[in-house]
């Protein structure tokens, strides 16, 4: 007699990235870093911006940042110009970062002594959303030369993200950017998003974008 | 696509939990799947396949139930259920929703084994 039964299970499929995603919000939060990840499509612009952000934030602020790519090492020496400690993950052909990937990077450096870490995941509009980082804020780029509705496109990156960053915004003329459209696609699948818009050539908007962080880590500093 | 890690999370996990039961052959493992998960069901089920090749799960059934995304409407004070994953509001009213109740789960709910005796 053989008898088929449903044994109860209820068991998280990710959690083994979660707990350690956990784990090192903990630690983080210890050591009173800010940690902000970056999603976007590749192209967008997420390594300029970095780049930007971390040549104007270093000038007050201890900062680093880790890099996600599936192959080569040129993000890491691009933001090695902004004479910031930067560091590649090569995921090989992982599409997307995992919290044991970030783990690993920060094994030599001490975490007490920065202010605000960046990851900049792998230019992906899809895998990343399933995978908590233990970042404190999870920011999504797009840029003005793609189209605007790249938000109801791609719903479920968009609404796990924090913030949006709309990038490129230098080339918006030239491309018939409607600002409008964009904003209402990015409402859609993310209501009451706060919504920045920058150039990181011009360097437009990047004030505005450093305030914000400002104000995040000392909302989030236990003192 | 990540669908193929999440597999084989999903073994690793259900290869655990059928140690406990020494005497049975599992015969499928259920999943919720939120349509928020960013877990696509088709590639997941074409991953599966590939990734229980070889293991004590070759040819077990992945079960899928979809959970539709319901979200609470702060104008309603009420749960109501999204249709549409690119268009968050409430089908009643058409407030904006931000709060998400469910839809996000990838959560392997049970294994239905069948005992030897």
């Amino acid at each position: 007699m053989t008898q088929t039964r449903l044994v109860e299970v209820r068991q998280n499929v990710l959690k083994h990235n979660d707990l350690l995603a956990r784990e090192l919000r903990n630690r983080f939060e210890a050591a009173n870093i800010f940690v902000v990840s970056l999603v976007s499509s590749p192209g967008s612009g997420k390594t300029a911006f970095l780049e930007k952000t971390l040549t104007r934030l270093k000038e007050k602020y201890k900062v680093a940042a880790l890099v996600g790519d599936l192959e080569t090492e040129n993000d890491a020496k691009r933001l090695a110009r902004a004479e910031v400690p930067a560091k590649q993950i090569i995921t090989g052909t992982i599409c997307h970062l995992e919290a044991a990937m970030v783990e690993k990077s920060l094994e030599d450096w001490n975490l007490d002594e920065l202010d605000f870490l960046f990851i900049e995941n792998v230019g992906n509009l899809v895998c990343p959303s399933s995978y908590d980082l233990g970042e404190a804020l999870r920011v999504v780029l797009m840029s003005t030369t793609e189209g605007e509705d790249k938000p109801r496109k791609y719903p479920t990156i968009f609404n796990s993200a924090d913030v949006a960053v709309i990038t490129k915004m230098d080339l918006a003329e030239a491309c018939e950017f409607d600002k409008q459209a964009a904003y209402s696609s990015i409402e859609a699948v993310r209501p009451g998003m706060r919504i920045f818009e920058v150039s990181s050539k011009t360097g437009a908007g990047i004030d505005e974008w450093l305030e914000f962080l400002e104000s995040q880590l000392i909302s989030n500093l236990n003192i | 696509m990540h669908e193929l890690s999440v597999a084989l999370s999903i073994i690793e996990g259900a290869t655990e939990e059928a140690r406990k039961h020494e005497n049975a052959k599992v015969e499928a493992v259920h999943l919720k799947l939120g349509r928020l998960s960013g877990v696509v069901k088709d590639a997941l089920l074409f991953s599966w396949e590939i990734a229980c090749q070889g293991t004590t799960l070759e040819n077990v059934r992945l079960e899928i139930e979809e959970i539709p995304i319901v979200a609470f409407c702060v104008n309603c004070q009420s749960n109501q259920s999204i249709e549409a994953i690119n268009n968050l509001v409430c089908p009643q009213c058409e407030t904006p929703v931000t709060e998400i109740v469910s839809g996000r789960e990838l959560i392997v709910t049970a294994l239905e084994i069948c005992e030897k005796e």
